[in-house]
């Protein structure tokens, strides 16, 4: 126990902060764009849905280094996309925080899109109507009925994202490398520190990951929980 | 000025395999649409209220044109200014019932907050204002959606069989209600319904669909009287009706009830099918006289109020029905069962 309060004081943390903020950006673009997205799907036919859904949940099914080589190929120095980025707007991807944001992005964006999706179409078209025969604006309708209506859905996909985006290892490892203090992220330290030997250390952040995985889940369930009181137990 | 009230709605949808062509045009304060589910008539409201499409039609509200495939019009529903209620109320079950008032309204100001509290004082909902719609009785909910709907002041209002989520004895009380709720309203209402009962006692004018067509319309009391189809007359209640065959100008034989019936009124060339509602038999004993068929009971149901007798037909799927209450079932406890039904004249129904 000793042991491990020394390892805390002489532990650079800048890990856990790096993950946290990876996971909080990553978050609230995925909330967007997933709502977004998944409003959009929802009011195609079944022919384009599957098509689009297809292509959106891409993401979560691959490995994410196959998603990482995706990214590589768009985002890299050596390439169009790449030199456009850096020559015109001088912003670089590759092995920079930037590159821990997209990388987390593209690989819990699905989780959003997916939990957003199945939350709307749980919901009543006749409250979208009365809205609409109310006078309420497109925009109203959408913020004020719908989203707050799909709450939970769109609460647990939110916790899931943070939690996977917090995560992220393979495609983050490939774009944006494991440099310390700049795109060094709790789980490559654990590989990292694991391949030294150090499981001390490694033992530390697999606890810290745990408690925040816990909890995440654990909020889900009190707010998902409480629309399911009603649930007979058998 | 004065605007005339008027609707008008020439609505051409197709959708799958069904066809909905529709005319409907009435300047009546109470209108009534009566028809099977799925007969089209939900649909018609959706199209009138713009959150159906529509092929190709016209459709007015008050000289107001909301849609018109030639003039290629299709005002948003946002736009049109009718209020619809939905069957399940559609109340926004985030908001409290103050916030769903006040959703038509626009921007949450004070003034507007005093409105939709009016409003709810006007409908006995004060009180209730932060509640949830999912802690209000069915009742009280549709209460809420009138009055969501009322505070915006549309030029039409529009009810989908607004009764069918309440059980039997709700649904009688809000009956009444929705008369006085609406009792200050001066727009036109228009009800769609299975139940004729409800319709009956709620619109002046009827409109019967039927497989997406009207096929009768008129003042709801004629309508009843004289439904000149056998759907229609099946819709408004009429219990015995069999395919006829026109003899001559003054007689028809109904081949299923086994008679002949012999008419002082002429009788239409177009007659194919005969009506009679089951509350109209008169039962007579001893010999039989005219127009009477041979009272063959099969079955009898006892009901709180009234007792069923069915009789044997010719045509063993649909036995004639025979309902007799209060005085009339006394009379039969004394008397025992008749010999024979007698079929009046006057409510004997030549449909086509």
């Amino acid at each position: 126990m000793n042991g491990f309060i020394e390892l805390a004081k002489t532990l650079d943390w800048s890990p856990l902060w790096i993950s946290l903020k990876t996971g909080v950006v990553a978050t609230i673009i995925s909330f967007f764009l997933g709502l977004w997205a998944a409003r959009k799907v929802i009011k195609k036919d079944y022919r384009a849905k599957s098509i689009l859904d297809g292509i959106l949940t891409l993401p979560m099914v691959l490995p994410p280094t196959v998603a990482g080589f995706f990214l590589l190929l768009i985002f890299s120095r050596r390439r169009a996309f790449g030199i456009f980025l850096n020559d015109t707007f001088d912003i670089q991807v590759v092995h920079t925080w930037l590159g821990c944001i997209i990388a987390a992005t593209v690989i819990a964006f699905p989780l959003m899109y997916r939990n957003a999706r199945a939350a709307f179409e749980q919901i009543d078209a006749n409250l979208v109507y009365a809205g609409r025969t109310l006078g309420m604006s497109e925009l109203s309708i959408f913020w004020r009925i719908v989203v707050p209506t799909a709450g939970p859905g769109i609460a647990s996909g939110t916790i899931l994202t943070f939690a996977r985006a917090m995560g992220e290892y393979g495609a983050t490892s490939m774009l944006a490398g494991n440099i310390p203090g700049k795109t060094g992220t709790v789980s490559q330290r654990i590989a990292m520190v694991i391949q030294d030997g150090d499981y001390a250390t490694a033992g530390f952040w697999v606890i810290v990951v745990l408690v925040i995985a816990f909890l995440a889940i654990f909020i889900i369930n009190m707010i998902t929980g409480k629309h399911m009181k009603n649930i007979r137990k058998w | 000025m004065r605007v005339v009230k008027r609707l008008y709605a020439d609505i051409h949808r197709k959708i799958g395999g069904f066809d909905l062509n529709v005319m409907i045009e009435s300047s009546a304060d109470r209108v009534g649409i009566l028809g099977e589910s799925g007969s089209g008539k939900s649909m018609t409201l959706r199209c009138i209220a713009g959150i159906e499409p529509v092929d190709s039609g016209h459709i007015e509200v008050n000289g107001r044109v909301l849609y018109d495939s030639a003039g290629k019009i299709n005002m948003k529903p946002q736009k049109r200014n009718v209020g619809y209620m939905f069957q399940n109320y559609a109340l926004f079950p985030t908001m409290s019932v103050i916030k769903n008032v006040m959703a038509g309204l626009g921007r949450p100001t004070e003034e507007n907050r005093d409105k939709a509290a009016d409003m709810l004082r006007r409908f006995r909902m004060d009180g209730y204002e932060d509640k949830l719609p999912g802690e209000l009785s069915g009742g009280q909910q549709q209460r809420v959606a009138l009055a969501r709907i009322m505070v915006t002041e549309p030029s039409l209002i529009l009810l989908d069989e607004p009764y069918s989520a309440l059980d039997s004895y709700l649904r009688d009380r809000m009956q009444v209600e929705m008369l006085e709720m609406l009792e200050d309203y001066a727009g036109q209402v228009v009800m769609v319904s299975h139940s004729r009962d409800e319709l009956y006692r709620f619109s002046e004018e009827l409109f019967i669909v039927s497989e997406g067509r009207i096929i009768r319309h008129g003042d709801t009391k004629s309508v009843f009287r004289e439904p000149e189809k056998a759907m229609a007359a099946r819709l408004t209640g009429c219990k015995n009706l069999s395919a006829a065959r026109r003899i001559d100008e003054h007689t028809v034989e109904v081949p299923d009830w086994g008679i002949i019936l012999d008419l002082k009124r002429t009788v239409p060339q177009s007659t194919s099918w005969v009506g009679y509602r089951a509350h109209s038999f008169e039962p007579v004993w001893g010999e039989a006289e005219e127009n009477c068929i041979k009272c063959d009971i099969i079955r009898v149901d006892d009901l709180p109020f009234e007792k069923n007798y069915y009789i044997r037909s010719r045509n063993s799927e649909a036995p004639l029905c025979w309902f007799v209450q209060g005085e009339e079932q006394r009379v039969l406890d004394e008397r025992g069962l008749p010999d024979y039904l007698r079929l009046n004249e006057d409510d004997i129904l030549l449909l086509e």
